[in-house]
């Protein structure tokens, strides 16, 4: 029988904010054991928390991003169960009423534009990280209270590589949005996994599996390949699957049971008594509105067809935003953005690369760019000598029509000079002549080289080829 | 204290003593250098050393550090620091053991928090430093708050200081047995269900539940976090105005706090109730009211009347729900509350073969009886498929018993019933039977549901064994400074509140 398989992912994110979401404390990574800690992260008698607005903040950026609802009201709920690294033994989190719903994240996949739907991304906290040693453990809390934001997907991911391009975007709109560094070596970033199968066709889902515990999108990946066919295979034997959570064994690259139905905690979810329900007014948030950012997708879409960039190049205008918008500063001023994205993309990102030099260093004004770009479309100087040109642009900040004028590297399109130069080299070199000649018109191709090259560069390449196919054939 | 009770003081053989002022009294005649704060805590420790054997409302009381800072009020005073900047300068003030104070020890009545000490000060001490109080040791309680008897308190029960074979109420029973003991000018409790107001009926003192987010839960480790609030016990309705005065404001670390600005409540005595509307809840003459209890408190009714008050039958339909509504919202509440404590980060361990072995060790020997019947029963409410029938409802009662208030509340001013349906039971008597100790809190328990204020206040006695009785008056929502002002008219109407145990030891 054909089978497809239905997954939905839960995302946990570590927010980018200063301070932890119920106190005072540094959110930092890397801290010494036990060092961003205070009496409310460690769950001392008596504490209180207080919401880190920021972090609520935040969460309503990624809803407005994930096209999400934002509801009138949002509260944060009590899930109750004792783990040592749980403070309070319950985790503040918003479980009736999260702080966005109801959205979509859309990306590239398989040459179309995929859509999965978000159901809820809600605000929690993070909780400390368990040490075990040889005759002890111990909890480090520096982590405990960190804002954490949970992105619950629908189940509309069908394959292990849709729901790695599935995080892979999710990733980029949450740097994109400054929600989360979501550096993966740090744990910013962790996910779960809700995986069925069911025969192809049937609207009735298969028995939900969850798998916990990958520490890469690609552990996600492959988690998926391994448990999708173990799926199925156990129902081609005739087997029955059953409600359960695995553990995906990164040695192994297996999954296997952690705990079945009959033994998942009841968390007892609440309302958490000590805050108070939020409301987000209209104020608060328009404030977030303006932090609304372009995200990777509209942005590569948009540089491609307002400007016909090519795909590759586009792409590169995303990930590198600073260098995007220095594109974008000039590419409406230019008959030709394309050659614009080259000479941003190909000469000026490696120059800066090379010198260590960041765009807020350059020595010259931007739109030397788009003198440059005029001086070659208008056959002024050559690609060739606009490469000498832009590196000594690069260096001293000069114009470049002035660069071109003092090194005297304008374009030679002087017919007679130019005759004169091929004929000294079809003179040179009569076995190519005779070989051009002879029908090898490659030769052609070497010929005109040399006349460049006896130029100095500065014989306009297309009146070169033009008098020497002339000469050859006269 | 005026000169006719100073004489009788002197001649029942108590030689005059300090530590039997009012706060007011004290602060005038402090000001005008007539007694130093020194003295006074010295006064204070040397009563509390001689009576506390036999009551035992102090756990804990560090004599060097209360006389250092009385030391640091009377320096403060001789620099000539005004009492508009330090209202509550050289006052000794006690702490029940649920509230933190940085440095000192943090116990709340439980071997699970033996020997811990708490890193940090509470908002409300926070304020009574900043006010210039002498914080004036831990007062013993039933074990996390809860209780109403001061029974439940791991570290032995406290006594009535009217009758040592009865309880003072609870679960801040040590906060009303040392006011009423004179071991201290005044103290604070917590009031979840009537944990103020009750043990102060029973040992004859005033005793004052805020309106919830009056006042900062900051520091008070928490028993049911939407029913909890810190509050005063005092000899005087004045004393309850300064220190609620002084305690009150909306805090940036509750976020349940209420940015309700804080009257001056003293100025606001005025003594005059003329016209004020006085409601008489019909639903609170129960069956199990005590003869004497009715009696004590219809004359009362009669006294506010002569005062020029106007009584009115109104009616709170949802009383009979109340108990009920409470002990599901309050443990359940209190079921995450209390799962802190888990021997991991601090306080007791029992050692295990892995954390669920250490937990339940730890908790099984670290809580008792009543605290973990509470935990499961709240466990219990909140469990998937008990939940909306428990847990739900109760919410939605809730609602509607508040509701109840805020109706009766647009034809009265304030709601006068009894505070307790009994005077001080004895000890023992119903520790057997919870659900006859959950009865004493019949009167008080719906206050806190509805989120509003009230105060106990002493209104007479019973007859033999002489008892105090308690007359409790609730106000609206932020309506501090109403039912302090009847409470004001009726005390000096009256002068109960003169009235001292005779403790002879």
């Amino acid at each position: 029988m054909d089978y497809e398989a239905v997954i939905g992912l839960e995302t946990h994110v570590q927010l980018r904010t200063v301070s932890k979401m119920w106190c005072g404390c540094a959110n930092e990574f890397g801290a010494p054991p036990n060092t961003n800690i205070c009496p409310v992260c460690l769950g001392f008698p008596g504490v209180l928390p207080v919401a880190n607005d920021e972090a609520l903040r935040l969460t309503a950026l990624t809803g407005l991003l994930l096209n999400c609802e934002i509801p009138p009201a949002a509260k944060f709920d009590r899930k109750n169960y004792f783990y040592p690294d749980v403070a309070k033994n319950y985790q503040i989190t918003q479980y009736a009423m999260p702080s966005t719903r109801n959205g979509y994240l859309e990306f590239e996949f398989e040459n179309r534009i995929a859509r999965v739907h978000i159901t809820r991304a809600h605000l929690e906290e993070d909780v400390g990280k368990n040490f075990h040693f040889d005759r002890n453990s111990g909890v480090d809390f520096n982590r405990a209270g960190v804002p954490l934001l949970e992105i619950v997907s629908e189940p509309d991911i069908t394959s292990p590589d849709m729901a790695y391009e599935y995080l892979n975007a999710l990733k980029d709109v949450l740097i994109y949005g400054g929600i989360s560094d979501c550096d993966m070596e740090k744990g910013m970033v962790r996910c779960d996994v809700n995986i069925s199968v069911r025969p192809r066709g049937q609207r009735e889902l298969g028995a939900k599996i969850e798998i916990k515990n990958m520490n890469s999108f690609s552990g996600v990946r492959k988690a998926l390949e391994y448990e999708i066919p173990r799926q199925i295979e156990v129902l081609n034997k005739g087997g029955k699957l059953v409600q359960e959570t695995r553990r995906w064994d990164d040695i192994g690259n297996i999954t296997e049971t952690m705990r079945t139905k009959e033994h998942a905690h009841d968390y007892r979810y609440f309302p958490e008594p000590d805050l108070m329900p939020f409301e987000p007014t209209e104020s608060w948030l328009d404030e977030i509105r303006r932090r609304v950012v372009e995200l990777p997708l509209a942005r590569k879409q948009r540089f491609m067809s307002a400007y016909q960039l090519p795909a590759p190049d586009a792409e590169t205008f995303v990930r590198d935003v600073p260098l995007g918008g220095y594109f974008e500063a000039l590419a409406p001023r230019s008959k030709n953005p394309k050659a614009i994205a080259n000479w941003v993309i190909n000469n000026l990102r490696a120059k800066m690369t090379e010198s260590q030099t960041g765009l807020n260093d350059l020595k010259f004004k931007p739109e030397l760019i788009l003198d440059l770009v005029e001086l070659i479309d208008s056959g002024k100087i050559s690609t060739r000598i606009a490469q000498d040109v832009f590196g000594e642009m690069f260096a001293t900040g000069d114009p470049p029509a002035v660069i071109v004028e003092r090194k005297g590297l304008a374009q030679v399109s002087d017919t007679g000079a130019i005759e004169k130069f091929c004929d000294d080299v079809i003179a040179a070199n009569p076995k190519s002549a005779a070989d051009f000649r002879a029908g090898k018109t490659a030769a052609l191709n070497f010929l005109k080289g040399q006349v460049m090259k006896a130029s100095k560069g500065k014989a306009n390449p297309n009146v070169v080829g033009e008098i020497l196919e002339r000469k050859l054939k006269g | 204290m005026d000169f006719s009770s100073f004489l009788k003081s002197w001649n029942e053989g108590e030689s005059f003593m300090l530590n039997q002022l009012s706060i007011s009294e004290f602060l005038s005649r402090f000001q005008r250098r007539e007694i130093s704060a020194r003295e006074t805590v010295q006064s204070c420790l040397e009563r509390t050393r001689r009576v506390d054997p036999h009551i035992h409302a102090f756990l804990n009381l560090n004599e060097p550090d209360a006389l250092a800072q009385a030391d640091e009020a009377d320096r403060r005073l001789a620099s000539g620091a005004d009492l508009g900047q330090f209202p509550l300068l050289g006052v000794p003030i006690a702490v029940k053991d649920v509230i933190s104070v940085k440095d000192q020890p943090l116990g709340c009545g439980s071997k699970i928090l033996k020997n811990f000490v708490s890193p940090y000060d509470a908002t409300v001490i926070q304020k009574l430093k900043t006010a210039g109080a002498v914080i004036f040791g831990r007062l013993n309680m039933d074990e996390f708050a809860m209780g109403s008897s001061t029974e439940n308190s791991a570290f032995g029960l406290t006594r009535n200081p009217w009758d040592l074979t009865r309880i003072p109420g609870g679960s801040s029973g040590g906060s009303a047995a040392a006011v009423a003991a004179d071991e201290c000018l005044a103290s604070l409790g917590s009031d979840t269900g009537g944990s103020i107001r009750q043990p102060a009926a029973l040992c004859g003192c005033v005793g004052f539940k805020p309106t919830y987010g009056r006042v900062s839960r900051y520091g008070l480790v928490a028993f049911a976090s939407s029913l909890d609030q810190i509050g005063p016990f005092t000899k005087t309705i004045r004393d309850a105005a300064l220190l609620l005065e002084t305690i009150s404001g909306v805090d940036a670390a509750d976020s349940t706090s209420v940015p309700h600005p804080v009257p001056h409540y003293a100025s606001m005595l005025t003594g005059q109730i003329k016209g004020l509307r006085i409601g008489l809840p019909k639903e609170y003459m129960i069956a199990g009211l005590d003869p004497q209890v009715e009696k004590t408190v219809q004359t009362a009714l009669r006294q506010l009347q002569e005062l020029g008050g106007e009584i009115v039958e109104i009616s709170l339909p949802h009383t009979e729900y109340a108990v009920a509504t409470y002990y599901i919202v309050a443990t359940a509440e209190a079921s995450a509350n209390l799962a802190r404590f888990d021997g991991v980060r601090y306080g007791l361990r029992v050692d295990g073969a892995d954390p669920i072995e250490l937990y339940s060790k730890t908790r099984g020997a670290g809580f008792g009886p009543e605290v973990k019947r509470r935990i499961i029963l709240g466990t219990y409410v909140l469990s998937s498929g008990y939940y909306d029938a428990y847990y739900l409802r109760a919410q939605k009662v809730r609602t509607l018993i508040r509701q109840d208030f805020l109706k009766a509340f647009e034809h009265v001013d304030v709601i006068a019933t009894p505070t307790t349906p009994t005077p001080a039971f004895k000890a023992g008597e119903k520790s057997e039977d919870p659900l006859q100790m959950y009865l004493s809190d019949i009167f008080t328990i719906s206050c806190n549901l509805a989120g509003i204020c009230g105060i106990s206040l002493p209104c007479g006695f019973s007859d033999s064994p002489k008892l105090p009785i308690g007359l409790q008056l609730l106000g609206k929502p932020f309506g501090e400074e109403t039912i302090l002002n009847v409470a004001h008219a009726y005390e000096q109407g009256t002068g109960w509140h003169k009235e001292k145990p005779a403790l002879r030891f």
